[in-house]
């Protein structure tokens, strides 16, 4: 086929298929050929990623009616036609071999892993006579859902409809809860996901253990590499040497947990030498001179010893963030659960970036906006529930401003304030997402039911009476997404293949438990299409257009002070609180202040964690892409140490915890890229459920470790970075 | 300090290039043996002691073609892509050592067929026209000289050739000295020396294969001293290829199976044997040929770990 | 004609891979395999440490020691981009390509014949980017004519501090790597 016949090709085809270039004639094949043969039929389809909870737009393409490739969707804001390796790599999430195939009933005992496979209509009618049940003997709030990500939308609908209030995800009190409060009590506004920050535009750019580049949260990474190409000067704060530390002017080696002796230092330079924006602050700020008496004693010289960064650096380092401001970012970290005083370490952060006057300006916070879609329209109001969220009894974490996960798993396991019987579980693996497995494990063992709706046979699912195989991402429709962000936008998720299984939608199984559960009059539409339908009709959106690319996107919007966007807080004063009276009427410190934590003794490190590129969290490993990029985690642990133990690079060797956990065998990494304190390993490794049979007994695991965490009094997360391991020598 | 790490993940290439296994050593090893013994066809020929009763002019050709058959076998079990092995004979690609060998080796078959039809090995007494034709080219000079001269030279280039196709290999620092074609190449006749003594009936010959093989041992020690003089004086990559040998993971093998009981074990036993101190026997003969096998396999195994 | 080359910059570059799941799906490497890769190289002593990741691939060599070497020809300069290429038709899997490549750039693929980074010529000749350089998420590749000084990899050579890998080795390679 000659170029012109494949452009009139082209014109004659529909939608989105187009035709594959015949190879130019010859006995010989070019080598370089393209990997598609004569005669096949290549179409795009327009979708958007979930192999995190980024959602970058993309375009999948099969080959003959299968799966090939996912590509970024240029019309998309978030990815700019451009991938992380994890959404290259959803391809493997179609062809895992370890993925669930059929629904699946408990044959033993929990946490057994024997299963007798069932159908759809046997699974869902066992699930709904046990949730009558729960709700006939203790009432619907009874009944929890633990739901993490989009998919997420249907069944909480349901279970708000069965009437219950009690529905968490890990992504609040072990991620980012305490940034958006922190940030809350001081602009009055979250920093949502995508994140607000305008990375892009940054002249100077701190990053506190944010560690972009391995944290591959898409727009984040293509915005620090074009800070960075565009010169910003960048400041890196981490025990380990990461990938950003190697991108960085400074890079501040600091001792974990004393972060917060850091940033009131920075705030102490710029306040003292009076280096803040102090227009910015006059004109936004409240409570300022309590807040600079309150910083007065946290000079450099203070934070030495605490931090181990030498004053002349912390003195530099904020000399560096004053010259840019307001073009100057202090990047306010996602999962920022670490040592338990992390709302107001987060806090500490907001007013940081306050006195630099960024928020709301270029190269700081932008104003995002989201494409206004109307809900859908037509469901009957919920039940009300009788009694109030379990997980917060008598508000001990005044400021959680959203259900907490071990709130409920204590309600479980104690039956206070009110007894939990029910679990469902939908694409959350508590037991790698929650500290302290054993709490977890206890709470299970006193459910009536656990229900675990996943795509591979996760270690949740392994302790699940009833397990449910959904269709992974590039198999189903989802709701629409349309965060807010820098430029508007709506996004679809739509099948591009089929499931090749039993695997069914999240929508489906919604509506048909919904169903058993004689609530169908909370689905007036039979099929998602229709819901999506309607709600892209009541905002006056085209449903097929979307469907042909993918995303519609919005005009744009101004962002900045700058455009003429003046900013509004929502906080008491109405203006950013550096002094904040809620906290002050709850008893906790209005302005932050420095807390010691435990440093490890003798012979024993702070176990820390973090990303790798090409994982998510630890369910990437059985993904075949993927596993390739990386099979197993390794132990970084500092060079010089490692050779007090007689470890070397390749090495196993095994972490003991103080409470006597013993991890899996996990590969040494000897390196001069991380501090001899602490140790680090990627999250997600060491899986124990024998089903994920190409991720089993790989690596170690950091959840297993995590035992220990404390609990943030203001907000109710868990800081995990609170466990100190030991180095069990392995024999082979 | 420098901290490399690398995600590659080619089995056959990390961390260190092991593409070739048993066949390509084994195949190396065969090329020599059979250069040599085509040397000393040869000279055999040329010299005119293909003519005495008992010569083993009778049966080297024979052997050689079996053996390099063998060869043959062996180098086609490497290939990866076993129907297209005639694709090697529908060019010739002159910058290719590989190239070069797989053409001498087709000039090799005949030149060895010429040199049996001098003197047939019984077995081919049985077809008179080959017996008649055998009578007519042995009776003239001028045709054994040619077969002979024809041996030698195809032989030669065989043994550089063996030697060439690694010692070509920029990327591998161990076979990257001019030395290892002299080297193969020493090696081969020796090896064929020490093979063909064992076989040899004739008393004369059996005392000058010995005293060449006594020779080539005593230079292919030389050549080893200056190839390892000479990689430890190169670049940084040759000095840790030669480490290689020098305490790295060959030093043992090296020096206990190549130059201690593949070289000098068996010097000294030959030297004994050519003083008539000790009687022949196939001991040191053997020794030779197992550590020019040993040589072979060292060197690819080796050279393919060491890196730039 | 032109003589395509890849210029990477390593200060953007993160590591993530990308490049190494994208060359997979699109050219169907099989598992077990690579056509790129990433490599790290750290110096120093805790904590003045310096790192640069690179993106590596077959240098598509000015001089390249795998073509001289292929007995068969099978290993060859391509016309389109003078670069370099196996005809998968024409290999007989002898591996020497393999030994003779500095960089371990090539494989043999299970089907037999060696393989390697093609530059992606069947996207190029579409008017498309090598799909490594398209899916960077940090848009640190970039691909041209080394020969056209006004492409963005001439200039990008000329302007910033580069270099190439195992110079000493006399390949001549092609992907110049900015620091
Ligand atoms: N590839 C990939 N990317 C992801 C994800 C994924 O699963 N895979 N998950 C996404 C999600 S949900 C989140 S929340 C984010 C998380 O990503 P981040 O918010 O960047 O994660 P953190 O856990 O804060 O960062 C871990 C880093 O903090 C350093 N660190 C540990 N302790 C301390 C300390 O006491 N002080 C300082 N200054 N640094 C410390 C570690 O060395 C490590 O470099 O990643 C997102 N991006
Ligand atoms: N020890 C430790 N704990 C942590 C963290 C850590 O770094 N270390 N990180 C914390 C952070 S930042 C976060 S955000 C949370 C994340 O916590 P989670 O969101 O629970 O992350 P995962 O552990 O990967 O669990 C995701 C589960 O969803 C399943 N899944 C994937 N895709 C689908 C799908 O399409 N449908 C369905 N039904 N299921 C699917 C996966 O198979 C897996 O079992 O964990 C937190 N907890
Ligand atoms: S950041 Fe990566 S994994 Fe997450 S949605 Fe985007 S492409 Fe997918
Ligand atoms: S995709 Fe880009 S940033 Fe990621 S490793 Fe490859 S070259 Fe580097
Ligand atoms: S990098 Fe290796 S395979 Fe590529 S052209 Fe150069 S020598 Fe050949
Ligand atoms: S393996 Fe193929 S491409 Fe490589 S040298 Fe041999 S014939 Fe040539
Ligand atoms: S240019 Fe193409 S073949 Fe080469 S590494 Fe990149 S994606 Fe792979
Ligand atoms: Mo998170």
């Amino acid at each position: 086929m000659t170029a012109v016949s494949r452009r009139r090709f082209l014109k004659i085809s529909t939608g989105a298929t187009v035709g594959a270039v015949a190879v130019a004639g010859g006995s010989l094949r070019p080598a370089f050929s393209r990997p598609v043969e004569d005669g096949e039929v290549i179409r795009k389809i327009p979708t958007y990623c979930d192999v995190c909870f980024w959602k970058c737009g993309a375009i999948a393409y099969t080959r003959n009616g299968k799966l090939w490739k996912v590509e970024g969707n240029p019309a998309d804001p978030l990815s700019r036609g451009r991938l992380c390796p994890r959404g290259t790599g959803g391809v493997g999430a179609h062809y895992d071999p370890d993925r669930l195939r059929t629904p699946l009933i408990r044959k033993n005992n929990r946490g057994e892993e024997e299963w007798v496979a069932v159908t759809w209509d046997e699974a869902l009618t066992y699930i709904a006579e046990k949730m009558q049940a729960i709700k006939q003997q203790y009432g619907p709030e009874s009944m929890a859902l633990f739901s993490h990500g989009v998919g997420g939308t249907f069944l909480k609908h349901t279970v708000k409809a069965y009437g219950s209030p009690n529905i968490a995800a890990p992504s609040y009190a072990q991620c980012r809860g305490p940034r958006e409060v922190g940030f809350n009590l001081t602009f009055g506004d979250a920093v949502y996901s995508p994140e607000r920050t305008d990375i892009r535009n940054s002249k100077c750019l701190t990053l506190i253990g944010s560690h972009l580049g391995e944290n591959m949260h898409n727009t984040q990474v293509q915005e620090f590499a074009d800070a960075v190409g565009n010169g910003a000067s960048v400041i890196v704060v981490d025990p380990r040497f990461s990938v950003a530390a190697s991108k960085a002017k400074y890079y501040l080696p600091i001792k974990p947990g004393t972060d917060m002796a850091l940033i009131l230092a920075w705030m102490n330079v710029l306040v003292s030498e009076e280096l803040y924006d102090k227009d910015y602050v006059e004109k936004y700020g409240f409570g300022f001179d309590a807040f600079k008496a309150s910083i007065a004693g946290y000079t450099p010289e203070w934070a030495y010893p605490i931090t181990t960064i030498a004053p002349q650096v912390i003195r530099d380092t904020a000399r560096e963030m004053a010259r840019y401001a307001p073009a100057s970012l202090v990047h306010p970290g996602r999962h920022v659960t670490w040592y338990g005083d992390d709302a107001q370490r987060s806090r500490a952060i907001a007013l940081l970036n306050a006195l630099l006057g960024n928020w709301g300006r270029k190269g700081g916070f932008y104003t995002p906006t989201g494409m206004p879609v109307p809900g859908y329209d037509g469901y009957p109001a919920y039940p009300k529930p009788e009694r109030e969220h379990v997980d917060n009894p008598g508000h001990a974490y005044p400021f959680a401003d959203e259900e907490l996960t071990t709130g409920i798993r204590n309600a479980t396991i104690t039956g206070e304030p009110y007894p939990i019987k029910g679990w469902m579980v939908y694409a959350t693996n508590l037991l790698n997402a929650l500290p302290n497995q054993e709490e977890t494990i206890k709470a299970i063992q006193s459910l009536d039911l656990l229900v675990v709706v996943d795509v591979i046979p996760s270690e949740i699912a392994g302790w699940a009476d009833v397990v449910l195989p959904e269709s992974v991402y590039l198999e189903r429709y989802d709701d629409l997404n349309a965060a807010p962000f820098r430029e508007p936008f709506i996004a679809l998720r739509q099948p591009v293949v089929e499931s090749p299984d039993d695997q069914k939608p999240n929508w489906w199984i919604a509506r048909e438990l919904a169903k058993k559960l004689g609530l169908e009059r909370y689905y007036p539409w039979t099929n998602i299409e229709e819901y999506l339908e309607a709600r892209l009709a009541a905002g006056g959106y085209s449903f097929d257009g979307l469907k042909r690319d993918g995303i519609i996107n919005g005009p744009k919007i101004p962002l900045y002070i700058e455009d003429g966007l003046e900013p509004v807080f929502y906080t008491p004063s109405g203006k950013i609180e550096f002094y904040s009276t809620q906290l002050a009427e709850h008893g906790l410190d209005p302005v932050p202040t420095f807390t010691e934590h435990p440093q490890p003794g003798p012979g024993q490190f702070r176990l820390l964690f973090g990303r790798a590129p090409m994982h998510s969290f630890g369910r990437t490993q059985t993904n075949p892409l993927l596993a390739e990029m990386m099979e197993e985690n390794e132990l970084w642990i500092n060079k010089n140490v490692a050779g007090r133990y007689g470890l070397k690079s390749g090495d196993y060797t095994r972490l003991k915890n103080e409470d006597g956990v013993v991890s899996n065998r996990i590969r040494v990494k000897a390196t001069e890229r991380i501090r001899g304190d602490c140790v680090y390993m990627v999250h997600g490794f060491g899986h124990t459920a024998k089903g994920m049979r190409r991720a089993f007994g790989k690596g170690a695991s950091d959840a297993e470790l995590a035992t220990k965490y404390v609990m943030d009094p203001v907000m109710g997360g868990t800081g995990m970075n609170v466990n100190f391991v030991t180095i069990e020598l392995e024999g082979a | 300090m420098l901290e490399l790490t690398t995600t590659r993940h080619n089995h056959l290439i990390d961390p260190g290039v092991h593409v070739w296994g048993w066949e390509i050593p084994i195949y190396l090893f065969v090329g020599g043996l059979v250069a040599g013994m085509m040397v000393i066809t040869g000279y055999l020929l040329l010299t005119g002691r293909f003519r005495g009763r008992e010569s083993v002019a009778r049966s080297l050709p024979l052997i050689s073609l079996i053996v390099l058959s063998a060869g043959m076998l062996a180098l086609f079990l490497d290939l990866e892509h076993k129907l297209y092995f005639w694709r090697l004979y529908t060019t010739f690609e002159i910058t290719s050592p590989m190239s070069w060998g797989a053409w001498i080796l087709l000039l090799v078959y005949p030149a060895l067929v010429a040199a049996m039809l001098i003197r047939p090995p019984s077995i081919l007494g049985l077809w008179d026209g080959i017996v008649k034709l055998s009578g007519r080219v042995a009776a003239d000079d001028r045709s054994v000289r040619w077969i002979g001269t024809l041996n030698v030279v195809l032989g030669v280039m065989l043994g550089i050739y063996t030697g060439i196709l690694l010692s070509a290999m920029g990327s591998r620092p161990l076979w990257n000295s001019a030395l290892l074609g002299p080297l193969f190449l020493t090696s081969g006749l020796s090896g064929a020396a020490a093979f063909v003594h064992m076989i040899a009936r004739d008393r004369s010959e059996s005392d000058l294969l010995v005293r060449a093989d006594n020779g080539l041992l005593v230079v292919e020690l030389v050549i080893i001293g200056l190839f390892l003089i000479g990689m430890t004086s190169a670049s940084e990559a040759h000095i840790r290829a030669a480490g290689l040998f020098l305490g790295g993971s060959y030093t043992s093998v090296f020096w206990v199976f190549v130059v201690g009981a593949g070289i000098i074990f068996p010097l000294v036993l030959q030297l004994l044997m050519v003083r008539h101190k000790i009687r022949h026997t196939v001991v040191a003969p053997l020794l030779v040929v197992a550590g020019g096998i040993a040589l072979r396999f060292i060197i690819v195994y080796a050279g393919q770990a060491s890196h730039m | 004609m032109a003589r395509f080359g890849m210029v990477i910059d390593t200060t953007r570059c993160v590591g993530c891979m990308d490049c190494v799941v994208a060359c997979k799906t699109e050219n169907d490497v099989p598992e077990g395999f690579c056509r790129d890769w990433i490599t790290t190289e750290v110096k120093g002593e805790f904590p003045e440490v310096q790192m640069e990741i690179r993106s590596e691939r077959c240098n598509h060599c000015d001089n390249p020691p795998c073509v001289y070497c292929c007995p068969t020809g099978a290993s060859h300069v391509e016309e389109f981009g003078q670069t370099v290429q196996v005809t998968p038709e024409v290999c007989i899997g002898c591996k020497a390509c393999l030994a003779a490549c500095p960089y371990d750039a090539r494989f043999i693929n299970p089907k037999g014949y060696a393989d390697k980074c093609t530059f992606c010529l069947h996207r190029v000749k579409e008017g498309l980017e090598p799909a490594c350089v398209s899916v960077c998420p940090t848009q640190c590749m970039h691909f041209g004519d080394l020969d056209d000084p006004n492409s963005e990899v001439s200039r990008l050579i000329k302007s910033r501090d580069n270099h190439t890998l195992l110079p000493e080795a006399g390949t001549n390679p092609r992907i110049f790597f900015l620091t």
